[in-house]
C-alpha cells in the first residue's frame, strides 16, 4: 500500500494531478465506509441499468478521467477568475469524441442515440461547478441539434464539423433583454438585401458569448405571424458589427462567461440560414427538448453528490456529543431527498427511452425540467443548512451548488414556462 | 516488423478508493468497490499501442487473468488501441490465491502459443506491490528482461531500455524476444476516446483456461492474516541538532 502514496507523490511531480481535487481529499479524510466514492452509482460492476450498456459505462469512465485530470484541478481557480479556457477544454473533449456523441458520423460525430449524450451529461455532473458543464452542454447539445438535423451540407461542414472537433466554440443566441420566456417576441431582425441578411438587434444571457467563434442565432427574417417569421442563422462572431458589450456578473456559474451581444448592420450570406427560412421558431422548440433532458441528467449527478457529501460531513461533525447525522430529522430528510432524486431519474429515463424511439416527449421533458429546478433548490437549501457555518463558506461544494443550481428554475425555460407547456398538453389553458 | 506484443493488464481496486480490511482479517473488502486497470498496466498498454502506431510491431494482444469482470479491463485496453484480448478464466478460491508465479507461468505459456516477441507488463500492481511477474516470466522463458523502463527504443535488432534504478538511470540493450516492465515515466496513457470505445466492442476477446495452457494455478502460499498498518504515532520535536543526535543515540538508531 506504500506504493499508493508513492504513486500520488510521483504523479504529482510528473504533472499528472491525479488526486488534486479537494473533493477527493475530503472523501479520503471523512470516509468511514468501504468505498470512499460518494457517487451511489459508482461501480460499473455489472449493474442492471435500464438504459445503459457496457459502452455507456466505458464512456463515463473515460470522460471521468478527463474531468479528474484536466478540469477539476483548475475549477477553483477558474471560478475565481470568472472564466474557463473554453477552446482548450473543448479541444480535449472534442478529440476524445465527447462533443458529437449523437451527431452524424460524416461530420465527426458518433451517430449514437441520445442515451449516450445523456451518459455524457450525467458524467459531467462530476465537475465541481455548474458553469463548465453548462458551457459544454451548449457546445454539444444545445446550439447544434437543429444544424445537425436541418442544415445544408456546406453549412454543416463549415460550422458543425469544427464544433464537434472542439476547434471552435459556439454559443446560442435566443434570449434578449426584452424577451426571455416569450421567445416569439424577440426583436432582432435579419433583413434580406440581395444575397445577404443585414442583422440588427442584440442578444442577452449568451453562455460562452465572450469566447465563441460562431453563434446559432434566432432572428426575425420576415414580417409574418411571430411563430412563422423566424430563422436560425449561423453567425460568425468576428464579423464587423458584432459587439460583445459586456460580460455579465452573476451570483453563480462563475466560471462560465455570459455575454450581452449587439448586432450593428452585421452582414451574413443567406446560405447561412439553417434549413428553411421561417422555420426557426419550430427548430428552436425542437432543440429545447434535448436541452432540457440534458440539464436534468446533469443536475441529478450533482444532487446525488451533494447528498453524499452532506452525509459524510454530518457523520463526522459532532454537536452535543453526537454526529449531526444521528439526529432523525437529518437522516430522514436526506432519505426524502434521495427518494426524490430517484423519482426524477426514473422520469428522465422514461422520457429518454421514448425519445430514442422517435416520440415527442415535450410534456415529460418539461415535467422533468420543472422538477429538477425545484428539487435542486430544496436540496441545496436543506443540505446547506445541515452543513451549518461551513456550508456558508466558499470552501465547500454545497455553497457553490446552492448558487449554481438556482439557475435551473430560470434558464432553458423558466418553471412557469414549463408549467404552461404541461397545461397546454393537459388542455387546461384558457382558450383565446 | 511482424512482431506481436503481449500486454498483461490487471484489474485492481481503483487507486482513489480508501481500502478497508475485511472484519475477518482474511483480506480487503472488494465487493461493490470501484475497480479499474492497474495504472502501470495502463502505461504498458500505451507503450505497446505507441509501438504499433510507429509501425515497429504488428499486433497488440491484451491479456488478463481472473473472473468475468476482468473483461472490462481488457475492453479498456482494446479501447486504448489493443487489437484483441485473451481472458484467462480464473475464479473463486483460485482467484483469491492467484499470484505472480502462476500468472507468469500463464503468460509464458501464452507467449509461446501466440509466438509473441515482446511482453510488456506494468512494473508492479498497486494492490500487492509484488514487482515479480515480469521478472519471473522472463526467467521461465529464458528471455532477457528490461525492468523499470522509463524509455524504450528499437535499435537494429535489439531493444534499448533506459531503466530507473536507485542510483539513477541505467541504459541496457537486450535482444528480442524480451520482457519489459513499465515504470511511471515511460509515457502518459491516452484517454480512451469515444470512437475507440465503440470500436472496441467489435474486437475479439478469446477465453482460455489455465489447464488448457498446462498451468497449475494452485498456490504454495497461504495468507494467514491481513491487518491495517499501525496508525501513525506523533513524533517528537527537538530544539537543536545536538538534541536530535542525542535522541537518535538513545533510541539505538545511531
Amino acid at each position: 500500500m506504500a506504493l499508493r502514496a508513492k504513486i500520488l507523490r510521483l504523479s504529482l511531480t510528473a504533472n499528472r494531478n491525479l488526486l488534486k481535487t479537494s473533493v477527493v481529499c475530503n472523501k479520503r479524510q471523512l470516509s468511514e465506509k468501504a468505498s470512499s466514492n460518494p457517487k451511489a452509482s459508482v461501480s460499473a460492476e455489472n449493474i442492471d441499468h435500464i438504459l445503459y450498456t457496457e459502452e455507456h459505462f466505458a464512456l463515463k469512465a473515460s470522460l471521468r478521467k478527463i474531468i479528474d485530470q484536466e478540469i477539476n484541478p483548475h475549477v477553483d481557480k477558474w471560478e475565481e477568475e470568472g472564466l474557463f479556457p473554453a477552446h482548450k477544454i473543448f479541444k480535449i473533449l472534442g478529440s476524445a469524441g465527447f462533443l458529437g456523441v449523437n451527431k452524424p458520423v460524416e461530420y465527426g460525430g458518433l451517430g449514437l442515440d441520445f442515451s449516450y449524450s445523456l451518459a455524457v451529461a450525467e458524467e459531467l455532473g462530476n465537475i465541481n461547478c455548474g458553469g463548465i458543464p453548462m458551457a459544454i452542454g451548449v457546445q454539444s447539445d444545445m446550439a447544434t441539434p437543429a444544424l445537425a438535423r436541418f442544415g445544408s451540407a456546406e453549412l454543416k461542414k463549415e460550422f458543425l464539423q469544427p464544433t464537434i472537433m472542439g476547434d471552435v466554440v459556439v454559443c446560442l443566441g435566443v434570449s434578449e433583454t426584452g424577451a426571455g420566456s416569450d421567445v416569439a417576441s424577440i426583436k432582432t431582425k435579419a433583413v434580406r438585401k440581395g444575397d445577404e441578411y443585414v442583422i440588427n438587434g442584440g442578444k442577452m444571457w449568451t453562455t460562452n458569448g465572450t469566447q465563441a467563434d460562431w453563434m446559432c442565432l434566432l432572428a426575425n427574417t420576415s414580417d409574418g405571424p411571430p411563430h412563422k417569421n423566424k430563422s436560425l442563422i449561423c453567425l460568425p462572431m468576428k464579423l464587423p458589427g458584432v459587439h460583445i458589450a459586456r460580460k455579465i456578473n452573476k451570483i453563480g456559474m462563475h466560471s462560465s462567461d455570459t455575454a450581452e451581444v449587439f448586432f450593428d448592420d452585421v452582414r451574413v450570406p443567406c446560405s447561412n440560414v439553417i434549413g428553411q427560412e421561417g422555420m426557426g421558431f419550430t427548430y428552436q422548440m425542437l432543440q429545447f427538448q434535448e436541452e432540457r433532458l440534458w440539464g436534468v441528467a446533469n443536475i441529478l449527478t450533482v444532487m446525488e453528490k451533494v447528498v453524499q457529501e452532506t452525509i459524510q460531513y454530518t457523520r463526522q461533525r459532532k454537536i452535543f456529543n453526537q454526529p449531526i447525522l444521528h439526529n432523525q430529522v437529518v437522516h430522514f430528510r436526506l432519505a426524502e431527498l434521495q427518494m426524490e432524486i430517484e423519482l426524477l431519474r426514473s422520469l428522465l429515463h422514461r422520457a429518454t427511452a421514448l425519445y430514442i424511439k422517435g416520440n415527442d416527449v415535450t410534456k415529460l421533458a418539461s415535467m422533468a425540467k420543472l422538477k429538477a429546478g425545484r428539487l435542486a433548490r430544496e436540496l441545496a437549501d436543506s443540505c446547506l443548512q445541515y452543513w451549518g457555518g461551513m456550508g456558508y463558506t466558499s470552501d465547500v461544494l454545497v455553497s457553490r451548488f446552492y448558487r449554481d443550481s438556482r439557475l435551473m428554475s430560470i434558464g432553458a425555460g423558466a418553471d412557469e414556462v414549463m408549467l404552461s407547456i404541461i397545461c397546454k398538453y393537459m388542455d387546461t389553458l384558457p382558450r383565446k | 516488423m511482424s512482431a506481436r506484443v503481449l500486454v498483461g493488464v490487471k484489474r485492481v481496486i481503483d487507486y482513489a478508493v480508501k481500502i478497508r480490511v475485511k472484519p475477518d482479517h482474511t483480506g480487503v473488502v472488494t465487493d461493490g468497490v470501484k475497480h479499474s486497470m492497474n495504472p502501470f498496466c495502463e502505461i504498458a498498454v500505451e507503450e505497446a499501442v505507441k509501438l504499433k502506431e510507429k509501425k515497429l510491431i504488428k499486433e497488440v494482444v491484451a491479456v488478463s487473468c481472473g473472473p468475468q469482470q476482468v473483461q472490462e479491463t481488457i475492453r479498456t485496453a482494446l479501447a486504448m488501441g489493443a487489437d484483441r484480448g485473451i481472458h484467462v478464466e480464473v475464479s473463486g478460491k483460485d482467484y483469491e490465491t492467484l499470484g505472480p508465479l502462476q500468472v507468469s507461468k500463464i503468460l509464458a505459456a501464452l507467449a509461446k502459443k501466440e509466438e509473441a516477441s515482446l511482453i510488456i507488463l506494468g512494473k508492479q500492481a498497486i494492490d500487492d506491490d509484488c514487482n515479480q511477474t515480469g521478472q519471473m516470466t522472463a526467467a521461465l522463458l529464458d528471455w532477457p528482461q528490461g525492468t523499470f523502463a522509463s524509455e524504450l527504443a528499437f535499435e537494429a535488432d535489439k531493444l534499448k531500455v533506459v531503466r530507473e534504478i536507485d542510483g539513477g538511470l541505467e541504459t541496457i540493450k537486450i535482444k528480442l524476444p524480451a520482457v519489459v516492465t513499465a515504470d511511471l515515466r515511460l509515457n502518459t496513457p491516452r484517454y480512451a476516446t469515444l470512437p475507440n470505445i465503440m470500436k472496441a466492442k467489435k474486437k475479439k476477446i478469446a477465453m482460455v483456461k489455465p489447464a488448457d495452457l498446462g498451468v497449475d494455478v494452485s498456490s504454495r502460499l497461504e495468507v494467514l492474516k491481513v491487518d491495517e498498518p499501525p496508525t501513525r504515532q506523533a513524533g517528537v520535536k527537538v530544539e537543536t541538532v545536538e538534541d536530535l543526535v542525542g535522541k537518535l543515540k538513545e533510541a539505538g538508531r545511531v
